[in-house]
């Protein structure tokens, strides 16, 4: 009972606030309102018993959001959030494949016949994860990891103006590096 | 949640948790009133959180033009209540409120939604200094965040679970500060960090005028103030479960030992805060990303191969 109650409480605040994130005119709420609603998401996500996923989803969104708002902040044409501004872009386009997307979900949900459950869940759902994650692909794990740092690592590199030779002179011979702000290594 | 407290200490928990948060104000302001050579005794420092609590409660608010009252009001009071989610998973003695299967993820969960709320109330005062200063915190907030995570993950690799009970029965021999001094320190340090305490104080330090604070008063700064500090117990005393041995140790019952060594650790921090200047943010984080991280990396390695030496997994 209870968790029927929780389940529609969860998904309507999650729906609430997704719907908020286009209506408010402040790219700040906006922000708030959009991590609410993953907030809302990863109770759903708890209530189906995945406890360790449900709070990695609260974790990661947190530091997610907090690192997006600074962003969207930053590019978006409300700088300040002082003046009013829209979510919207191409209303009728999008309106027109929501509108879609949703009739296509409600049918599958509808329409499916459902297979019943077989088998029993895990006595650890956490490290049943684990395993299913990592188990048998740790090498594309591994790889996968290293590519994604990689990747990070050169797009910086492309990315900056400022090589070894700028910050510790033509002969690399500079004690410390000359950075137009600090907190850069070495 | 096999077995845990009953269900009274939800109720007990939040009151435990502020008498336990008065104690450290006190702890604090009995330092101050040493070192000004002002009136000290226990009396006059229990007196201190009383009167500025009483203060800031007949305090009017104040208002700034257009401000995000939303944003602003929302982030104070997620501190407070962050606190008390993260105090849940706080063994009293041998059982926490809810022994969740995922106790040390749930707890760094709520501490990182400080984050979120140093943001929201610099963002809603719309005052410069008072966004300067949550800016200042979201733009740590990993170099803060990862040693952290590194470090209570490795007290959870030890143990073999995420679960906080977990990891205190698997110290019965050895606290796990012996095997891991590195973590230990790393997640003290971190604790005071995530908690935007001194010498991490830069959001709210006095050179942005209190930085994400600065705007606030009465009611506001009290729910921001006092969730600070209760933030700032909870991640003290998550240091007892994981490195310390949570209630273990001779001849006292548990819930002693837990709160022994929890009065350590916060006195520990107290006086760190008052003895080391504001550290320079940009030498904190080339320091947090060039040593700590790597630092504890290597630690939680060293611990996985005491874990396989000793046959887990």
């Amino acid at each position: 009972m209870i968790s029927i109650v929780l389940f529609w409480v969860l998904a309507v605040a999650a729906l609430v606030f997704g719907f908020l994130v286009f209506r408010l005119d402040s790219m700040a709420q906006v922000t708030f309102a959009l991590l609410a609603s993953f907030l809302a998401v990863a109770g759903l996500v708890l209530l189906l018993g995945l406890s360790y996923l449900g709070v990695v989803i609260v974790l990661m969104m947190v530091i997610e959001m907090v690192i997006m708002a600074v962003f969207m902040i930053m590019y978006m044409m409300n700088p300040a959030g002082l003046m009013p501004m829209s979510m919207f872009h191409n209303t009728k386009g999008s309106a027109v494949i929501a509108g879609v997307v949703f009739v296509a979900l409600v049918a599958g949900i509808l329409l499916v016949d459902w297979p019943t459950r077989q088998g029993e869940a895990a006595p650890d759902l956490t490290f049943a994860l684990g395993e299913a994650l990592m188990g048998g692909q740790m090498l594309t794990m591994m790889t996968l990891g290293v590519t994604l740092f990689a990747t990070i690592v050169a797009t910086v590199v492309l990315s900056t103006n400022r090589g070894r030779y700028d910050r510790f002179g033509d002969d690399l011979d500079r004690a410390v590096a000359d950075d137009p702000a600090g907190g850069g290594v070495g | 949640m096999a077995d845990a407290l009953p269900l009274w200490s939800v109720v007990l928990l939040p009151v435990l948790l502020v008498v336990v948060t008065w104690a450290t104000v006190a702890f604090d302001a009995a330092l101050t009133a040493r070192a000004a050579g002002g009136p000290s005794g226990v009396g006059a420092a229990l007196a201190v959180p009383v009167r500025e609590t009483a203060r800031l409660l007949v305090g009017q608010r104040r208002r700034t033009v257009a401000a995000d009252v939303v944003l602003g009001r929302v982030g104070g009071a997620v501190l407070p209540v962050a606190a008390l989610l993260a105090a849940a998973v706080l063994p009293w003695g041998r059982l926490p409120v809810a022994d969740l299967d995922v106790g040390v993820v749930w707890f760094n969960a709520m501490e990182v939604l400080a984050w979120a709320a140093v943001w929201m109330v610099g963002w809603g005062s719309n005052s410069a200094l008072a966004l300067v200063g949550g800016y200042r915190f979201v733009a740590q907030g990993l170099a803060y965040e990862l040693p952290h995570m590194f470090a209570i993950i490795t007290a959870a690799l030890g143990a073999e679970s995420l679960r906080v009970t977990d990891i205190v029965d698997a110290q019965q021999d050895l606290w796990f500060v012996v095997i891991m001094p590195v973590a230990f320190v790393v997640y003290l340090l971190s604790a005071a960090a995530m908690t935007f305490w001194g010498p991490f104080d830069a959001p709210v330090s006095r050179d942005v005028a209190g930085g994400a604070a600065a705007e606030l008063s009465g009611i506001d700064r009290l729910v921001f103030a006092g969730g600070r500090w209760m933030l700032f117990v909870a991640a003290a005393a998550m240091a007892v479960p994981l490195f310390l041995g949570g209630g273990g140790g001779p001849w006292l019952p548990a819930w002693l030992w837990v709160a022994v060594k929890t009065a350590a650790v916060l006195a520990l921090l107290v006086w760190l805060r008052r003895k080391v200047p504001t550290l320079r943010m940009d030498r904190w984080t080339e320091f947090a990303w060039v040593v700590l991280i790597p630092a504890t990396i290597a630690q939680a390695l060293v611990v996985a191969i005491v874990v396989l030496q000793r046959g887990g997994m």
